[in-house]
């Protein structure tokens, strides 16, 4: 199943089960979606429940703010995270920070997804990573799906949930297919909140990685073990709140650590893991935790050094450079 | 009045160049809130209460006539002139008035004892109070049932307390106590409470009209989509002149006139941001015009006049109930103190706030009810002497609140604590009793 379809039928399942759920967003109706994943919606459930929104992010997030105060469940969704900065004063100010406030009295049962980091070649503007962002936020929860199962399960998980959740997708993702198993498909499927996969064990090493970087880990893991090393990789799929003891247990199992992220490297998801093992795991790090993130620069245009500025998986420089640090025989 | 300087009434002047300006038709039913017709702009600014569609010749009538019940005809097209001066002709009755009367002295005793307790070091932080807008509040608010809701700025203790807030529990929540209506969690410019659909208290300029549009919005899709039929509940969004400009509240006059939703936009153009005046901020400083821009009418009305706020409020509130639409009002009204209890308030002139002080709500309706016989000095008078005595107890009962206890530090921030995610140990932090009573290590 591509994640498209896994976010598609997820969101159909979630709107047929209750009416208090609706979609808002631009593009999410006639033209069935910017990134085509409301596909069907608008045909399926009407224009009350799949709303097209005229361009003013700031203005219908705070609709779906204001209609989740009085019991409804928005999906609200972003044409890329990016455009979110527009709305952002809703999104923590009068979202998440709206439970606390009122001291438990307004609930805000919301949802905002759409695409997030880079995608290709879109340039400066379009290619930011919000993970590190909104995680820093008390009152949040955020999410970034990597396989269709993490698609599927992630965001009616989200939609259930009583409490605001940023779903960060990936463009890039969208149109890869994953094996599900029946499991999964079931219209009750949910993956807990909170929660990190461990997409492969290993005892050398402990890679975490969120969204894309996931594949790309995955991949490392794959020219590693033919050198010998064991990495265990690990899916965070929850960035607030980060599982700290699935990381920390296995960062005591293989007493070395390495975090993937594409975003921006200062104050990232990497930066808060770090610390977290630091804090926790001190005496069975062997080595200081590794960093792997995006360029300190904003998104190059140029396909070249747009390569330059994310995580790449080289084979050869992998395997090396990977040796020498691990310090093996 | 010096401020006039820098509006005079011929800048004004200048009729719509629309259908608009044609003379009123014999069909005395064709509502005020069309709206396809705009309402031409015909007189001064300041003090101006009307903004209809007049023949030129009631138009002077009105203008030299400072009779206020006439002036209020003017509001509404659907009121006729009356010349007898009977019961039955009153703006508002014995029962309503006194409704009215209590709720005012309430907001002004509230926020006159609010100042006290700020320069005595019981309430702190950003405090914002109301005094001299109190017609506003009233007027539109005591109209409203309970399942309606309201959604305010940070100027917000007496639209909480106009909405059914008790005093105490306000009082409280200023006092950052336990007791308050957020638990002392929200403070002066959080106001919140469910039961009563006050749905906040935002400190961001603006960021409380997106909000209402949604919560206007859930009542549409109440009705329409969970086919609740008889979810008729309105929103009211209060906000000030300076949040005019800014771009969150176009977008909503925009969807809720594209949508229909049932909103009431009321501005509450006190002339002044913190230092700024209205004037040199805004372009085009007629905040009512820009509802016919979006497609749906416009409104000017004097806010320091409660009985006209309120014709103009019934209205307007009866538009959105019946499923006509949004509708933009503009009160003309004033703040008497300064934008917070931090600000000096240099900049005004003392001129312009004597023009409005002696422009008081309070005292124009206790003398509307005084001279109609609606009401004696000493009824009055013991409303005074209630609500003082209301507002005390508030004091003390504040006072004597708990302080919230330290485990309240990391209760609500989720409404699934789980959200809190899983600790180090295996276990979800909010299980561990020690996060509970806020001693875990967070």
């Amino acid at each position: 199943m591509t994640v498209r379809d896994a976010l598609n039928s997820a969101l159909d399942e979630e709107m047929s089960a209750d009416p208090k759920v609706f979609l808002m967003g631009e593009e999410v109706g006639e033209y069935q979606g910017a990134y085509k994943i409301s596909k069907g919606l608008l045909d399926k459930y009407g224009p009350e429940r799949v709303l097209d929104t005229p361009i003013t992010e700031a203005g219908f997030t705070g609709i779906g703010v204001g209609a989740a105060y009085h019991g409804l469940k928005p999906v609200i969704e972003f044409m890329t995270f990016n455009f979110s900065m527009q709305a952002i004063d809703h999104i923590i100010n009068s979202a998440a920070k709206s439970n606390y406030m009122s001291a438990g009295q307004m609930s805000v049962p919301i949802v905002f997804r759409g695409p997030n980091g880079a995608a290709a070649g879109v340039g400066a503007q379009h290619s930011h990573c919000y993970a590190s962002w909104y995680a820093s936020c008390p009152g949040l929860k955020v999410l970034a799906p990597y396989s269709s199962e993490d698609a599927r399960g992630l965001l009616k998980a989200a939609i259930r949930d009583p409490d605001p959740v940023v779903f960060l997708e990936n463009e890039l993702l969208y149109g890869e297919t994953f094996p599900v198993s029946a499991e999964v498909l079931d219209s009750s499927f949910c993956v807990p909140i909170g929660k990190a996969k461990i997409e492969r064990e290993g005892k050398d090493v402990t890679i975490t990685a969120f969204s894309k970087m996931v594949g790309y880990a995955l991949k490392a893991a794959e020219i590693l073990a033919k050198e010998g090393i064991s990495a265990e990789v690990i899916n965070l799929r929850s960035i607030r709140p980060l599982d700290r003891d699935t990381i920390n247990a296995s960062v005591r199992k293989t007493n070395r650590l390495v975090t993937v992220e594409e975003g921006f490297p200062q104050h990232g998801v990497g930066a808060e893991i770090c610390a977290s093992v630091v804090e926790e795991s001190f005496g069975y790090l062997d080595a200081p935790v590794e960093r792997i993130a995006g360029a300190d620069v904003p998104m190059p245009y140029a396909a070249n050094l747009e390569r330059l500025a994310v995580p790449q998986v080289q084979q050869r420089e992998l395997a090396t450079d990977l040796c020498q640090w691990l310090q093996l025989l | 009045m010096a401020s006039a300087s820098s509006f005079s009434a011929t800048k004004f002047a200048q009729p719509l160049p629309l259908n608009g300006t044609t003379s009123r038709s014999h069909d005395k039913h064709q509502s005020f809130f069309d709206p396809l017709r705009t309402t031409p702009s015909s007189s001064s600014f300041l003090g101006s209460t009307r903004k209809l569609r007049l023949s030129s010749a009631s138009k002077l009538k009105l203008l030299a006539n400072p009779n206020r019940r006439s002036a209020v005809v003017a509001v509404s097209d659907v009121v006729k002139e009356k010349k007898a001066k009977s019961t039955t002709n009153l703006l508002i009755t014995k029962e309503e008035g006194l409704v009215v009367y209590e709720d005012m002295i309430l907001g002004r005793a509230f926020e006159d004892m609010c100042a006290q307790m700020y320069y005595r070091g019981k309430m702190f932080g950003f405090v914002h109070l109301y005094n001299g807008q109190e017609a506003v509040s009233t007027g539109f608010i005591k109209l409203l049932k309970r399942e309606d809701s309201v959604v305010s700025t940070y100027r917000d203790h007496v639209h909480a307390l106009s909405k059914g807030v008790p005093a105490r529990a306000v009082m409280s929540e200023l006092f950052g106590k336990t007791t308050g209506c957020c638990r002392g969690q929200g403070g002066s410019m959080h106001m919140f409470s469910k039961e009563h659909n006050l749905i906040g208290g935002f400190a961001f300029i603006g960021e409380g009209i997106p909000v209402a549009t949604g919560a206007a919005f859930s009542s549409k899709y109440r009705r329409e989509v969970l086919k609740e039929v008889d979810c008729d509940h309105v929103t009211l969004a209060f906000f000030g002149d300076g949040t005019c400009n800014n771009g969150q509240f176009f977008e909503c006059l925009n969807m809720a006139a594209l949508w229909k939703l049932p909103i009431v936009f009321v501005v509450e153009n006190n002339l002044w941001a913190i230092g700024m005046s209205h004037m040199r901020a805004t372009s085009d400083p007629e905040i009512w015009k820009k509802g016919p821009a979006f497609g749906m009418p416009g409104v000017h009305v004097d806010g320091m006049d409660v009985l006209k706020v309120r014709e103009v409020a019934k209205e307007a509130i009866g538009r959105a109930r019946r499923g006509e639409g949004p509708t933009l009002v503009e009160c003309e009204t004033y703040r008497f103190r300064g934008h917070s209890l931090a600000d000096p308030d240099e900049l005004r002139d003392p001129a312009e706030k004597a023009h409005y002080a002696a422009r008081d709500p309070i005292t124009a309706l206790k003398k509307y009810m005084i001279e109609n016989s609606l009401a004696s000095e000493a009824e009055l008078k013991a409303i005074e002497k209630k609500i003082d005595e209301v507002v005390e107890d508030a004091v003390e009962f504040a006072d004597e609140s708990p302080h919230p206890s330290r485990s309240q530090l990391l209760e609500n921030v989720f409404a699934d604590p789980k959200g809190f995610g899983i600790g180090p140990d295996g276990r979800y932090r909010c299980e561990d009793p020690k996060f509970t009573q806020g001693t875990a290590h967070v």
